[in-house]
């Protein structure tokens, strides 16, 4: 009973000692972004490498999750005989929520975790101390450009995810299933709103993109230097990345919709 | 505390009262240290004895518990981080693992901290990168990845990328180790010649007693915390105590017990298995 107080109290003290560097790592980091502007190509270069990571798996999972909620969608809608009303359907949930949520949790899975892993191996190899003997500062050279490209690379990325789903569920919806096509694109265009709906996605896909990076390079700086400690670091990402995007889906749909 | 006095011209790096422990275990208890211009200087001592731990303390990596540490007559833990920064320019480190940055080349790894200090056009980085590979014998090996090098061959690098801002003083964290007996004494020369020419400060920390006490101008012994001798080659081999003539001759015997310290008897260890495995 002691003991297992014991052990709460130390692990909520960790977690918030973690906190706390967080924190002060993102400070740190946003302090180095102002000299990003004089070295635009480091960021391309991170942009490059995080956009080309996620974007084969982004491609094909848009694909589908819109091809199987074109499928769904159809068979729930047509028992209403409002099956014509698929676009606006698919449309909405996607740019609304599956786009900006699921490109994130796929984001952390692949990009995330590389991040995490790569930095991780590189405080442990002795990299970043290494830089930081040569005055090269690891927070404006190495973090800030990682953490500014998978911040820009997010909405980007969910953007494609977006089209591609809605693609998808006008392939199965009107391809197979028999939609009218004008129906389809002009109930859409009718229902989806700039401002209430694709603003609020993208604000959403901003916000993620910024949680999603901040989370996988600090856990990679913050990981002990050992193979144990990186590969933990990794895990860590995916897991704090889904949960966060998740926790945060909620509170802003609620502050947007509710 | 004592205030900071100006340090004596020919003191570089001036280390006084240091102490420093992680978590519990203390490393350093009282660390005074002198090294001065121009010389080369070997920190040598048993492993683990906090020789690495020692240069990321003159580095400002470290904050003392205690003590400060003066180069070139700043106190390196009072600077703020622009001015630890500007310091750090003029000091090359050799890292003990290389720290090569893996996703450069050989030659993109030398040119690194040229590339982030200067505005050099893309001729003259060359050259200075190709001179400074030509003198650690690996200009032929510029294509590589640091993956495809060998461990000698990484330091080498290291090193290489070590001088490329030529710093006025260089700290060297066993620059022998997994060097062939070719290598290994091209390396010596080098570290000496490049003292010389270039009138450098050098810190060595390493095993290597012979190569080592070969070019080094002092040496200081470090054990237990502390400082416990320091002096030419020639006068720590003749040293009166036993303990540094130990460790110059390289003699498993005598006062510096070669096992971590144990809390049973090996004996006991082995035929206690019905005991304590974890005590
Ligand atoms: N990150 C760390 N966390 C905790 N303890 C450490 C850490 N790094 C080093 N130590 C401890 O500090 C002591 C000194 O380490 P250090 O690396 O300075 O030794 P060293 O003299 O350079 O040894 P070697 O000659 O083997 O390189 C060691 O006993 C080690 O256990
Ligand atoms: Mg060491």
């Amino acid at each position: 009973m002691l003991n297992g107080l014991q052990r709460l109290g130390a692990t909520s003290l960790e977690v918030f000692a973690r906190l706390g560097r967080g924190f002060l790592f993102l400070l740190r980091a946003l302090a180095g972004m102002p000299a990003l502007a004089l070295r635009p190509g480091l960021v391309v270069q991170q942009l490059f490498s995080v956009g080309v990571l996620s974007l084969v798996i982004i491609v094909v999972s848009g694909l589908f999750v819109g091809m199987v909620l074109g499928l769904q969608g159809y068979t729930t809608l047509v028992n209403f005989g409002a099956d014509q009303s698929l676009g606006v359907l698919v449309a909405l949930s996607v740019v609304r929520e599956l786009g900006p949520v699921v490109t994130a949790l796929l984001f952390g899975g692949r990009a995330g975790s590389a991040l995490a892993a790569e930095i991780g191996l590189m405080k442990s190899t002795d990299q970043l101390s290494g830089m930081e003997m040569m005055a090269v500062d690891p927070m404006r050279r190495v973090i800030a450009p990682r953490l500014l490209a998978g911040f820009l690379a997010m909405p980007l990325l969910a953007a494609i995810f977006s089209f591609l789903a809605i693609f998808g569920a006008y392939l199965v919806g009107v391809g197979l299933l028999g939609v009218d096509s004008g129906a389809f694109w002009g109930q859409m265009q009718d229902a989806v709103e700039f401002r209430e709906d694709i603003l609020n996605g993208v604000i959403k896909s901003l916000a993620f993109g910024f949680v999603a990076s901040w989370i996988a390079v600090f856990e990679g700086y913050d990981a002990e230097p050992t193979s144990e400690g990186v590969s933990r670091a990794t895990t860590r990402t995916v897991v704090n990345t889904s949960l966060a995007v998740l926790g945060l889906d909620f509170v802003l749909t609620a502050l947007m919709f509710g | 505390m004592s205030a900071p006095t100006p340090t004596a011209d020919d003191v570089l790096v001036e280390i006084r009262d240091l102490h420093f422990a992680r978590g519990d275990k203390p490393i350093f208890a009282g660390v005074d240290l002198r090294i001065r211009r121009g010389e080369v200087t070997a920190i040598m001592g048993p492993s683990g004895t906090g020789k690495t731990t020692l240069l990321k303390l003159v580095g400002g990596q470290l904050q003392p518990d205690r003590g400060t540490v003066h180069v070139d007559g700043d106190n390196v833990h009072a600077l703020g981080i622009t001015g630890l920064y500007r310091l750090r320019r003029r000091m090359g480190m050799l890292f003990q693992s290389g720290a090569l940055l893996t996703d450069l080349s050989v030659f993109d790894n030398v040119a690194f901290p040229l590339r982030e200090h200067t505005d050099l056009p893309e001729p003259v980085l060359r050259d200075l990168v190709l001179l400074k590979l030509q003198a650690v014998g690996l200009r032929g090996a510029r294509d590589l990845m640091p993956a495809e090098l060998s461990g000698g061959m990484a330091r080498r690098v290291a090193l290489a990328r070590a001088i490329a801002l030529d710093p006025t003083m260089v700290m060297y964290d066993e620059p022998f180790t997994g060097q062939d007996p070719i290598s290994m004494g091209v390396l010596v020369d080098l570290i000496r010649r490049l003292n010389d020419v270039l009138g450098l400060t050098s810190i060595i920390v390493s095993h290597d007693v012979a190569e080592t006490a070969r070019i080094a101008d002092r040496i200081h012994v470090l054990s237990g915390g502390r400082i416990v001798e320091s002096g030419t080659p020639e006068a720590l081999y003749a040293s009166e105590s036993e303990w540094v003539r130990q460790f110059m001759h390289g003699l498993p015997d005598g006062p510096v017990p070669f096992h971590y310290p144990a809390k049973a008897g090996f004996a006991e260890d082995l035929l206690g298995a019905a005991g304590s495995g974890h005590a």
